[in-house]
């Protein structure tokens, strides 16, 4: 077998003949800049074509609900006149149940249209079955890797059920033990089979999304006559929130603010084999969200689509309990179960749309589907075998890993502001020491400045406090 | 111990593979995780009768040949619902005394 060394070798070249037409070099700019759009417009498809496929391997067009009686619980503790309307769109309609589909939908088309066998995708999330219920229907082959176990082969109940889904949808599943190498090991099976890379990271991956951003903003102002006044997304790798801002810009919204949500799992070791069961959390977290945020490119790709520091205008962080309070809040008002990772944002939206004067609009922008592992009951189950406590009481007192806080009251719901200009410097301080810049040129300042939708001197200003030269 | 019967080649079973070495992992990874081996498990049908813990080669859902340690034969699905939690419980009867404010 080949080494770890041998295949990293040989990555470029892999990843070339497993992207199909991509060719990521003609976007370089040089330097640290590359252009952006560009790339984006590879996937060159309209959004009527985007919708229109989507449809094609059902997915799209899912019903966007006014939370009527969680609106009206959330006003009976504001302040007179306040407490949006919270509305979600219900993605876990879609194929196998989530948002992703939308992301799998257009690389597996773009895969058939290409003449490729099969697609390899390397996640441990909802992604792979959306890969493997897409591939189906457009009979391709699928392989997927996922990060499962610890080293003990103890694995998340979340994940485990991922991993039936993917069974179930006829996928070759390799499960794996923790760690990073889980991309060394899909490039190798790009390589045995020459099967196309579904990386959630390409132009296709991302596009996909636009279309939930262009049905929520269009469904939006048709019924109310108005853009919603935030939309909440639950961040990861970032592909949700720079999907949705797009496709909201698409359809009109130019006001709507975009605020990313995680679960604060801060102190967490994210390829960690001891601290890999302690979080009852398997995607939508800071150990995603902030170093995918600072440093996109860390993907299987060479440049990654999904970019969220363009398009934030807040990053909000809400703990592992108020989600689960969240969840159950959902189903006992609202008459529906949900799975976890969509109720991330919910979590937030309940303390913000009480700020919020009530003919304002916010926007949750996802659910999942729920089920066997996929539920709190089973989450916080495992949580107490792996030792971590759950109690109630005020969310302060939660410790990623080691205590979980379930509030004892709506009321206590809040969120914590992450800041974007500290995010936003610290995607400075990485990008420069990698690429060892002693002096910027103006194309890599303008792209900086986009790359961080900076318009406030933040990228100037780090500049002149670190002493680099730009010109 | 004494050995009972074989697996049945074309029995669903689980193999286990050791992709890296401790030794072989990537740098930068945490020292708990740079203790213990890179491993995969994956399912398919068992080719020949084998006793569990031995070298097998199984036929996969895209029917390749994968070979490694044999460690289970129709492994089930452990994953489920758990127990109900009374943390989450009360939640419902809060949420009535809710509506009555
Ligand atoms: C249901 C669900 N919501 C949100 C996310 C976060 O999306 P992203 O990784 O694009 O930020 C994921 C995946 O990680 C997911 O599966």
């Amino acid at each position: 077998m080949e080494t770890v060394k041998d295949i990293l070798a040989q990555r470029n070249e892999i990843m070339k003949k497993s992207l199909g037409g991509i060719d990521y070099n003609a976007f370089e700019k040089g330097g640290l800049a590359f252009d952006y759009e560009a790339l984006m417009k590879f996937a060159s498809y309209p959004i009527e074509e985007v919708l229109r496929i989507q449809l094609e391997t059902k997915v799209g067009n899912t019903p966007l609900y006014e939370l009527k009686n969680l609106t009206n619980l959330v006003r009976k503790i504001s302040s007179p006149g306040k407490g949006a309307r919270i509305l979600v769109k219900d993605e876990a309609m879609n194929a196998s149940g989530s948002f992703k589909d939308r992301r799998a939908a257009l690389s597996l088309f773009q895969a058939k249209k290409e003449g490729y066998r099969g697609v390899v995708a390397a996640t441990s999330g909802n992604y792979g079955a959306a890969v493997a219920s897409q591939a189906l229907q457009r009979g391709l082959k699928c392989i997927i890797a996922q990060e499962v176990f610890d080293s003990r082969g103890i694995g998340q109940p979340e994940i485990l059920e991922k991993g039936r889904k993917c069974e179930a949808l006829g996928a070759e599943v390799w499960q794996l033990t923790v760690g990073p190498e889980l991309f060394f090991w899909s490039l190798l099976l790009l390589k045995e089979t020459g099967y196309f890379n579904a990386s959630l990271y390409t132009p296709y991956g991302i596009k996909g999304i636009e279309a939930l951003g262009y049905e929520v903003g269009i469904e939006v102002k048709a019924r109310y006559g108005r853009e919603p006044s935030a939309v909440l997304i639950t961040h990861a790798g970032g592909g949700n929130v720079t999907g949705t801002a797009r496709g909201l810009l698409e359809s009109g919204c130019t006001n709507t603010r975009i605020i990313g949500v995680s679960v604060d799992l801060r102190g967490l070791h994210m390829a960690s084999d001891n601290d890999f069961n302690r979080k009852s959390f398997t995607t939508g977290h800071t150990g995603f969200g902030v170093p995918f945020a600072v440093n996109p490119d860390r993907v299987d790709v060479p440049r990654n689509a999904a970019r969220s520091l363009r398009y934030l205008d807040r990053y909000l962080l809400v703990t592992q309990g108020e989600v689960f309070y969240a969840t159950e809040l959902l189903t006992r008002t609202e008459g529906i179960e949900r799975g976890p990772a969509g109720n991330t944002s919910l979590a937030a939206a309940i303390p913000l749309a009480r700020e919020m004067p009530e003919d304002e609009i916010l926007v949750i922008q996802e659910t999942e589907y729920t089920g066997a592992g996929k539920h709190p009951t089973a989450q916080l189950t495992f949580s107490r075998k792996m030792g971590v406590e759950v109690i109630r009481g005020k969310p302060g007192d939660n410790i990623p890993g080691k205590r979980i806080v379930i509030p004892e009251h709506l009321s206590q719901l809040s969120y914590e502001e992450h800041s974007l200009d500290k995010l936003k410097q610290s995607y400075l301080e990485h990008t420069l020491k990698k690429n060892e810049v002693k002096k910027l040129s103006l194309s890599e300042l303008k792209f900086l400045q986009e790359e961080l939708k900076d318009n406030n001197n933040l990228v100037i200003d780090y500049l002149n406090s670190k002493g680099v030269m730009y010109g | 111990m004494i050995k009972s019967e074989p697996i049945k080649k074309d029995s669903y079973v689980e193999i286990k593979i050791i992709l890296l070495k401790p030794e072989e992992r990537v740098e930068g990874i945490p020292e708990d995780t740079r203790k213990v081996p890179f491993e995969a498990r994956i399912k398919g049908f068992l080719v020949n009768d084998a006793y569990i813990g031995e070298e097998v080669e199984i036929i996969t859902a895209l029917k390749r040949i994968v070979s490694g340690t044999l460690i289970a034969v129709n492994p089930p699905f452990k994953h489920d619902f758990g127990e109900p939690v009374r943390e989450l419980l009360e939640i419902g009867w809060e949420v009535d005394e809710l509506w009555k404010q």
